[in-house]
């Protein structure tokens, strides 16, 4: 059923390959298993029978983040835990998404004191920030069917990979 | 106060107090709000207190920046027995370097949280085995909770700020305020310089190389660090373990990683605004943490809660229990291997409830459901035939299917039995509270031993067990479930019809008149203690939350010493953290 029912005669369908890889990526995401704050028992009640984190194809959290893609970063950041999420941030492999889960790690929430960083851009891109306090496990998925739509435009020329094939290629040339 | 602590305050001269006779010159002055005692007697007094008068457990520590003096608090109870409060206020009037001497040798329960007086208030501890900071970080400068420190993005002394939207637009606080960068650093102080391991866990790793470990084999001890980032400590919480081979020889606690501190927003916002930030506490049980703050603010208010809402909040209060045991349960099965499967079982009761606290309050998690006197809304039709619904028939059932698969499991049996013992004198000595405690065969409920709201009306059972061990604190995690469900029969059934306020117009603004006031629950996790010093302006002059899981936490090192490193983990889910609360 579906794609493969629509196939001519011969099976065969010309895309680009970034047009695949990316179809790839967006629907296996591995998430980080990170939980900061009070968001964090948002993360793993969207992982329950009732909302199902898994029909969108990344239901799989990994708790090393060499095996992870995604990093959603729920609750507020510290500035004692900044760098503890940079490193791990740093550790992901590329291509990674970051997801800013609630209002505090969009933009340090209610809490702008000294202890509190006012938002995880400040230290790590983010990708696609949700609001609410926590978000609903409906509005974490809302977030990530829009990194999904982020990761299928995603260009490979303009990752770092991508920059540096480019760099080599005109080296290259001269 | 207390009825007898306020009859001692007046019947006695501070001279002729009965204490002086036996310590002299240890009771300074016999207040309303406790006894003002010498730093130089207290601890002794503190030990005469604990061997001859009952009161061995020592509650909370806090401490107040008073214009004049620093004041550290101590709250005393008796837990082998129960007694009511007692409060020993120490004045320190040398501000520019306050010092009094550690009652860590007399309660261990106070360890942590002279800790945290001198890393949020600046008060030493002279005497106090690893005295260094606990929520913040090493290398941060000044303490924040004196009046005197001024934050980064200070705006104003308290909500609400005049000074947000100056001409309609929004303006970043960093861009207005002298203080601008977030981390400054004490002089002479550099990070690239600072040598964590060495400087700060030189008391687990003390070791004397050449003697190895006793049994003729050298093993060398290991540092070995767990989290913040890790899957089995509920959060950011990191551990510092030293072992030899597998087995731990030291642990530390590290925590602060989520620290925002609660305790300065709070006595920057208005009494109302509070209620809200008390949710992300410990925000699997918001509810109840609601009730433990608006408790504390209407005792010094005199506010009287109409029946209907006193029943509503008993109602809240014992769902959140069941929540909160819930996943309890289910996360400490997830640490010993079996992956998420009760975790999910739990999960899914306790959607069931918070669609009954989203019909009520309106919001899922974070419910911002009490008030002074009573409670926001009314519940909205339906909502008690759902929960009758849930108690009588889908809870029971499902606590069965916990039974059969879980209590019997064999693995979990062997993992559990003897491991991380405390007995009840410790359990006492280090302030455990709550399933802890109750673990540990002392049966100390605050529900029984000095009943809030309507508790002394109801039937219950104080659930304790005589093992001390990570099952016994599975077992009365479970036991408590079938409490909850009986608590929530009478109540849902004797609930009234009636106001859920008391009358007159909705308030914006309290007014609380000066005063001081504690109040404390049994919340789900432990002792839930609010704390509240009020000068009769629109905010808190201090503001200070005992959390349970935070002082539960003391006991961690002396309950893993001896066992396995895996064990650790088993033991640090039992003690059932949330950091939330931990970090404040
Ligand atoms: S956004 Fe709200 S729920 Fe999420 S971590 Fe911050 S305070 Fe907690």
């Amino acid at each position: 059923m579906g794609l493969e029912e629509r196939l001519p005669d011969e099976g065969v369908v010309t895309t680009t390959l970034e047009q695949a890889v990316n179809w790839g990526r967006k629907f296996s995401l591995f998430p980080l298993t990170f939980g900061l704050a009070c968001c964090a028992i948002e993360q793993i009640t969207s992982g329950v029978s009732r909302f199902d984190i898994s029909r969108f194809g990344s239901e799989v959290f990994r708790a090393s983040p060499r095996q992870a893609d995604l990093m959603i970063v729920s609750g507020r950041v510290s500035n004692k835990m900044a760098p503890v999420i940079k490193r791990l941030y740093d550790q992901m492999l590329e291509p990674k998404w970051v997801i800013a889960m609630g209002i505090c790690a969009s933009a340090g929430g209610p809490f702008n004191n000294y202890a509190i960083i006012q938002g995880v851009d400040k230290i790590i891109p983010v990708d696609v920030y949700t609001p609410g306090c926590p978000p609903r496990p409906e509005a974490l998925f809302y977030a990530i069917t829009l990194l999904q739509q982020k990761i299928q435009k995603d260009k490979f020329r303009d990752r770092a990979y991508g920059r540096q094939l480019a760099a080599e290629a005109a080296r290259g040339q001269a | 106060m207390t009825a007898e602590t306020i009859a001692t305050a007046q019947a006695t001269a501070a001279a002729s107090h009965p204490y002086n006779e036996v310590v002299p010159g240890a009771v300074l002055e016999a207040t309303k709000t406790g006894l003002v005692v010498s730093p130089d007697r207290i601890v002794e007094l503190a030990r005469y207190l604990r061997d001859e008068q009952g009161y061995d457990y020592c509650s909370m520590v806090t401490s107040i920046d008073w214009p004049q003096y620093f004041e550290v608090v101590y709250y005393l109870y008796g837990a082998a027995t129960p007694k009511d409060a007692l409060v020993l206020r120490v004045r320190l009037t040398d501000k520019a370097n306050p010092v009094m001497p550690s009652l860590t040798s007399v309660w261990r329960g106070a360890d942590f949280q002279e800790r945290e007086v001198y890393d949020l208030m600046g008060v030493r501890f002279e005497g106090h085995p690893n005295l260094r900071r606990i929520l913040l970080w090493e290398g941060f400068e000044g303490h924040p909770l004196r009046k005197d420190y001024k934050e980064p993005y200070f705006e104003e002394e308290s909500k609400p700020f005049k000074s947000r939207h100056p001409d309609g637009a929004h303006q970043w606080a960093e861009d207005r305020v002298p203080w601008k960068d977030n981390v400054s650093y004490p002089v002479g102080w550099d990070p690239d310089l600072w040598r964590s391991p060495e400087v700060q866990y030189r008391r687990i790793m003390g070791v004397d190389e050449a003697t190895g470990n006793g049994d003729g084999l050298r093993t060398e001890r290991i540092l070995v660090n767990m989290g913040p980032q890790h899957p089995s400590t509920h959060g950011v919480f990191r551990m510092v373990i030293a072992v030899e081979g597998e087995n731990v020889v030291g642990l530390e606690p590290e925590m602060g990683y989520l620290h925002r501190c609660h305790e300065k927003i709070g006595e920057r916002n208005t009494y109302i605004m509070n209620i809200a930030f008390t949710d992300r506490l410990d925000y699997v049980s918001s509810m109840s943490n609601n009730l433990g703050y608006v408790l504390a603010v209407e005792k010094l208010m005199g506010l009287q809660v109409p029946e209907r809402a006193e029943y509503i909040r008993v109602i809240m209060a014992e769902l959140t229990r069941i929540i909160s045991h819930l996943i309890a349960v289910g996360f400490l099965f997830n640490d010993l291997g079996a992956y998420f499967t009760p975790a999910l079982y739990g999960m899914r009761e306790r959607e069931l409830i918070l669609d009954l606290f989203e019909a009520a309050a309106g919001s899922r998690m974070m419910c911002n459901y009490m008030r002074f006197g009573g409670v926001m809304a009314d519940l909205p039709a339906g909502w008690v035939e759902r929960a009758r619904n849930l108690v009588w028939n889908r809870l029971p059932k499902v606590m069965e299917d916990f039974e059969n698969l879980l209590s019997g499991n064999e693995i979990f049996q062997s993992r559990t039995h003897g491991v991380g013992v405390l007995t009840a004198a410790e359990a006492i000595n280090y302030s455990m509270s709550g399933p802890m405690l109750r673990a540990s065969g002392v049966p100390y409920d605050v529900r029984r031993a000095e009943p809030y709201s309507i508790y002394d009306r109801f039937e219950f059972d104080v659930c304790s067990r005589p093992e001390g061990d990570v099952w016994a604190r599975f077992r009365v995690r479970m036991d408590e479930i079938y409490q909850s469900l009986r608590i929530l029969k009478q109540a849902l059934d004797g609930l009234p019809e009636g106001p859920i306020m008391p009358p007159g117009k909705k308030q914006y603004q309290v007014r609380v008149p000066a005063g001081e006031a504690y109040a404390r629950i049994e919340g789900p996790k432990g002792e839930l203690g609010f704390f509240v010093v009020s000068d009769g302006k629109p905010n808190p002059y201090r503001y200070h939350v005992r959390a349970p899981t935070f002082i539960n936490l003391t006991s961690l090192e002396k309950m893993t010493l001896g066992h396995k490193i895996a064990d650790a983990v088993v033991i640090l889910g039992a003690v059932d953290i949330v950091l939330g609360e931990v970090d404040r």
